[in-house]
């Protein structure tokens, strides 16, 4: 299913390194990534396909807490919504 | 394959603006509960609301995680409850207090529907009803009642009017060490909806099916800051970015109830295209509209300007979702909009002002502390110029008033939460006593020659 991951914070090295790690590890495919800068804070878009038998939710509370360890703020969330809200 | 642009402003909305989904109200028929008498019928009331909303909090909550909205507001609305015990009324506080206890239950805050249909005539069951309302409310939590008194093809049950004054100054005086907090949840409606997902005046209305998913949507702050971000536009720039907006922030509404109500095997009902606020700051309906330019909402012009932006918020509402209705349209509690707040407490708006906003918005005199020594007859007569707004017009409209008391005019109220404070606000102090003991029909109005 397609999921956006949004990491912000202050930007430092490693970041992406990390991420991309952690969402490995849970089988989760990085399809696109881009950065920008929002409200004046590093940020990092990245467009992904989780497995359908993956705990979406608990998958979002783990990305979460691996966040607050580095110090970022890190969201999941299905690409449904953004979708929906640009999309006529 | 996706716009950064907006990822970004999706977040923004979210993180800053207050983008919400204010509520998912299931609403469920009771009408298979009624029994032979008030205690099986409680009971089985009990169990039902139970059963077919046992999912609603936790559905929400995961829903809310995984599209990475908050869902502020999870809350059931029930068939009028008068109808279910049209034959031992005088029983009907075991329903209520059934749905009291079931609303903990689930862990909702509010189950509306202690309502009853009176408005081309009060039955002798709903005379008995109605007068268990205030003992209900004082001793009930969570439960909201609500009484339809008038509709544009029956008129105004002007009997009921008078009835309900009284009853509204006795739910004060139930609930007065709590600034007569009972009021709050007593709605008085003319043209009452059968899908309102928002409280206190929801209910489940008959012509709807077993269960129903409405939701309301939510984003004064999202609104604001898209008008802010235009700056010196001229107004028809400022209603096609209402919109616009209106249009997003509905998608997101429908988007979460089709899913709810899949979720939840119920029916997708319908999304309330609305702008509720709540008293947190940049969360306020009151400071759109001074950010039109108004120095003040109160001020002459705020009835156009809300007018504007009622009308925008439905129209880009409309083409969001599949099913619209409820009360769509922005909403001015006064005790639950900071900015609404900031005038009452300047003296910059008074009753006459907000009577005339009611004419061209959802949803009535809502959330407006008053004095506790107004007399029973003036909060029937409010009653009756909102009603009769309401019928004219063909429109919704509401009174929900706080007699706060043994407080006065200079003096302010706080009920916390999402209910808000405000001070007191005067009103006129002629008298209505002798128009509404009269009582009678005020028929309903002629189809044609509109002025």
């Amino acid at each position: 299913m397609h999921a956006v991951v949004t990491v912000t914070g202050t930007d430092r090295r490693g970041i992406i390194a990390k991420v991309s790690a952690f969402l490995f590890e849970h089988g989760v495919n990085i399809e696109d990534i881009s950065q920008t800068i929002l409200g004046g804070q590093f940020a990092m878009i990245m467009m992904v396909d989780v497995e359908e038998e993956t705990d979406f939710s608990r998958l979002a509370e783990e990305l979460s807490m691996e966040g607050e360890r580095i110090g970022m703020s890190i969201r999941l969330q299905h690409a449904a919504l953004f979708d929906a809200m640009h999309t006529v | 394959m996706f716009d950064t642009g907006q990822v970004i402003e999706t977040i923004e909305m979210i993180e800053r603006e207050h983008l919400d989904i204010r509520t998912v109200t299931m609403g469920i028929s009771l009408l298979p509960c009624i029994r032979e008498g008030a205690k099986e019928t409680a009971a089985a009331v009990y169990e039902r609301v139970l059963r077919l909303a046992e999912g609603l909090v936790p559905t929400t909550e995961a829903l809310s995680r995984e599209y990475g909205i908050p869902i502020v507001n999870k809350r059931v609305s029930v068939t009028p409850v008068s109808l279910i015990t049209a034959a031992f009324p005088k029983e009907s506080p075991l329903v209520g207090e059934a749905l009291d206890r079931a609303a903990g239950e689930l862990g909702i805050d509010f189950l509306g529907g202690y309502s009853a249909l009176v408005h081309k005539g009060t039955a002798e069951y709903e005379e008995k009803f109605l007068s268990t309302i205030p003992a209900v409310l004082a001793s009930t939590k969570r439960l909201c009642a609500s009484v339809n008194v008038g509709s544009t093809r029956s008129g105004i049950n002007m009997d009921a009017v008078k009835e309900l004054g009284g009853i509204v100054k006795e739910t004060a005086e139930r609930t007065k060490e709590q600034g007569g907090i009972g009021c709050c949840k007593l709605v008085v409606f003319c043209n009452a909806v059968e899908d309102n997902p928002f409280m206190a005046g929801a209910f489940h209305g008959v012509g709807e099916s077993d269960t129903a998913i409405n939701v309301g949507v939510s984003g004064p702050g999202v609104v604001h800051h898209a008008l802010k971000a235009l700056g010196e536009a001229d107004l028809t720039e400022a209603a096609e970015v209402i919109k616009r907006t209106a249009f997003k922030i509905t998608r997101a509404g429908q988007l979460i109830a089709k899913e709810a109500a899949r979720r939840l095997n119920a029916r997708f009902g319908i999304v309330d295209l609305s702008l509720a606020p709540t008293p947190a700051r940049g969360d306020s309906v009151a400071h759109i509209l001074e950010e039109l330019g108004l120095s003040s909402v109160g001020c002459h012009g705020t009835t156009a300007a809300l007018a504007l932006l009622n009308d925008a918020v439905k129209k880009g509402g409309v083409m969001a979702s599949s099913r619209v209705g409820g009360l769509s349209g922005a909403f001015i509690p006064v005790s639950e909009d900071i900015g609404m707040i900031e005038a009452a407490e300047k003296g910059e708006i008074s009753l006459g002002k907000l009577e005339a906003m009611t004419a061209v918005c959802s949803v009535g005199l809502d959330m407006i502390a008053i004095p506790g020594d107004t007399p029973a007859s003036t909060i029937s007569a409010m009653i009756a110029d909102e009603a009769a707004i309401g019928m004219i017009n063909g429109k919704t409209t509401a009174v929900r008033v706080i007699p706060v008391p043994g407080k006065g005019v200079g003096d302010a109220v706080d009920f916390g939460g999402l209910l808000g404070h405000a001070p007191i606000l005067p009103v006129h102090g002629g008298s209505a006593e002798k128009f509404i003991s009269r009582g009678g029909l005020i028929p309903a109005p002629i189809h044609s020659f509109k002025n």
